[in-house]
Formats: C-alpha cells, sequence, structure tokens
C-alpha cells in the first residue's frame, strides 16, 4: 500500500489500531500484535492493585505507539483527569476519548463527549473521540478540533459489524477528519466493509482477542483493512437488480 | 500519615509522593518509571515533582498506571 493514513499530522502505516485486553496469556497479546501489523495500540488507564502488582503492557509492547483511552469515564471532568494522567503516564498527547452514557449499551453521552473534546482541544491533545454514528455529531466534532472521529460500527464488543452502512458511507464522504470505525467488528469481512465504505482506519479488540485463535485473526484483519482500503480506492461496480453478461453476447457458437 | 489512596484508607510511612509510589508499587527505581502516573486531591502531579511533594493527612491520593485495554 502506498498511500498512507494521516492523523494530526503524523503518519501511520497501518490502518488497523489493536486493543490490548481480553487476550488469553500476555505471549498471545504480543504475538497477535505482531501479526496485525498495526503500529499503534490502545491501553487503558486503571488505579494500579493496592494487594499486587499488575502486568507491565507499556514494557510488553515496548516500539508500539501506545493510543491511551478513557474507557468507563462517565463525565467530562473525569475523561480530562484521565487524559491528563494518561498523557504523564506514557508521554502523548493523544486521546481516545470514551465518555460513556449508559452502561448497558455503553453508548457516548454526547453531550459530555463534546465538552470534553473542546477542553482536551484546547488543552493541547490530539483527540479522537469514540462516538455515535450519527453525521451531525461527526461534523460536530470534527469542528471543534477532533482530530479524527470514531464512530462505533455497532455496540463494543457485540461483533454486530457495521450496523448502518449507509450512514457509515455518508459520514466518511463529508468528513475531514479521518474516520475510524470503533467497535462492533466481529471478524475480517466487517473490517473489510468498514474500509470499503470509506472508513481511513479500524480500532477493534475482541474480535481478535477473544477468536479462537487471536494470532491467526489478528492475521485476518491486517489482510482485511488493505482490501477494503484497496477496494474503495478501485470504486466498487453499481448494484444491479438484473443479469447483466460478462462475455461478449457476438459470435456464439451455433448462432 | 494518614491517606485516601485509590479509593482506600492507608496509613503510610512515605512523607513524599515519590516515596509513596514506591512503597505501594514496590518500584525500586531513583525516579518515575513510565506507564505510571499520579494525582493528588483530583489534580495531576507530573513525575518531575514526585519527589518534592509532601503529603500531608487525609490527601487523596490517585495512583494509576498504563494496562491493557480496547
Amino acid at each position: 500500500m502506498t498511500d498512507t493514513l494521516e492523523i494530526a499530522g503524523e503518519t501511520l502505516h497501518s490502518r488497523l489500531i489493536l486493543g490490548t485486553a481480553g487476550y488469553p496469556t500476555q505471549r498471545i497479546l504480543v504475538d497477535a500484535v505482531e501479526a496485525s501489523g498495526c503500529e499503534m495500540v490502545t491501553v487503558s488507564i486503571r488505579r494500579i492493585s493496592l494487594t499486587g502488582h499488575g502486568s507491565d503492557t507499556v514494557s510488553l509492547l515496548a516500539g508500539k505507539r501506545f493510543l491511551p483511552n478513557t474507557a468507563g469515564c462517565e463525565t467530562a471532568r473525569d475523561a480530562i483527569l484521565t487524559a491528563e494522567l494518561a498523557r504523564e503516564a506514557l508521554g502523548t498527547n493523544w486521546i481516545k476519548l470514551e465518555v460513556i452514557g449508559d452502561r448497558e449499551t455503553l453508548y457516548p453521552d454526547v453531550s459530555e463527549l463534546l465538552s470534553a473534546t473542546e477542553q482536551l482541544v484546547e488543552m493541547g491533545f490530539v483527540v479522537l473521540p469514540y462516538c455515535n454514528d450519527d453525521p451531525v455529531i461527526c461534523q460536530r466534532l470534527a469542528d471543534i478540533g477532533a482530530a479524527a472521529v470514531m464512530p462505533m460500527g455497532s455496540l463494543i464488543g457485540s461483533g454486530m459489524g457495521v450496523a448502518n452502512p449507509a450512514n457509515l458511507e455518508l459520514i466518511c464522504r463529508r468528513s475531514q477528519v479521518p474516520v475510524i470505525v470503533d467497535a462492533g467488528i466481529g471478524t475480517a469481512s466487517d473490517a473489510v466493509i468498514a474500509l470499503e465504505l470509506g472508513a481511513a482506519a479500524v480500532l477493534l479488540n475482541t474480535a481478535v482477542a477473544r477468536a479462537n485463535d487471536p494470532v491467526a485473526m489478528a492475521h485476518a484483519m491486517r489482510h482485511a483493512v488493505e482490501a477494503g482500503h484497496h477496494a474503495h480506492r478501485a470504486g466498487r461496480i453499481p448494484r444491479r437488480q438484473r443479469a447483466e453478461p460478462s462475455s461478449p453476447q457476438l459470435g456464439l457458437v451455433g448462432s | 500519615m494518614k491517606l485516601i489512596v485509590n479509593g482506600e484508607p492507608r496509613k503510610c510511612g512515605a512523607r513524599t509522593l515519590f516515596e509513596l509510589w514506591q512503597e505501594e508499587t514496590g518500584e525500586d527505581s531513583g525516579r518515575p518509571r513510565r506507564g505510571y502516573a499520579i494525582a493528588l486531591n483530583g489534580a495531576l502531579v507530573p513525575h518531575g515533582a514526585w519527589h518534592e511533594t509532601e503529603l500531608s493527612d487525609n490527601d487523596q491520593v490517585e495512583i494509576v498506571r498504563a494496562m491493557q485495554g480496547g
């Protein structure tokens, strides 16, 4: 692939951003990240356990670019403090902004999300907000300075793929910032569809981490994003209601 | 010193944020390590200020770390 993904003036050579949670073992996590070809991985920011010392994800994936998230935050205030902690912990001003409005569906709280985006942009962060697949919200987020928008394909962890392809296509066509489909990707074809519809990248975790063979699925995803992106650039044929023969109609034997 | 660390009441011998971080994490490096961050009473304290930031009774401290996440 010759063309690359650019976010906030920085070039990424992979159109896959991989989450690091829920892998069967640390070894499988490391191997899956490698097999995926991704350059950037997401991490969460959590209180340390006061009874035992957790695993050192940062050393484990040293060499990869970290995209910390604000997963689980329910207010702009908590998300902003989490982003500041992440910036200090990892030395990056990039943040995957998640502000959840409902614990059951994990839908974003749009008003808190807009408020947090605006404040974080002012504080010098490169903000990548997880948002609804709503063209108006995506536009608003870009208007107030989001470096990319990350509409959901479908519910987080659901594996339901791109639930509303028409919306996603519209969002991608109109967006002035890269569109990264975040959440809902279940298997390689879902990632292909997201890219075919014009997404610049996909961010996924569960589809790889919980696959029977996470390393093999990571490999599949690597090719899926490339296939989808190439197909988008190539331009698909229009759909037709009727058959149209592909072989010449003249010179048939026996005619 | 009585502190609230990550939401739990603790009695600590540490006098500075850096000492508290060492106590709670078991880290023995002489300086803050990548992957960790601390907020004191709701405000971020940069790595560079951990040594000089003294603790007071009833301070609320959040010690966080980058972990696996999606």
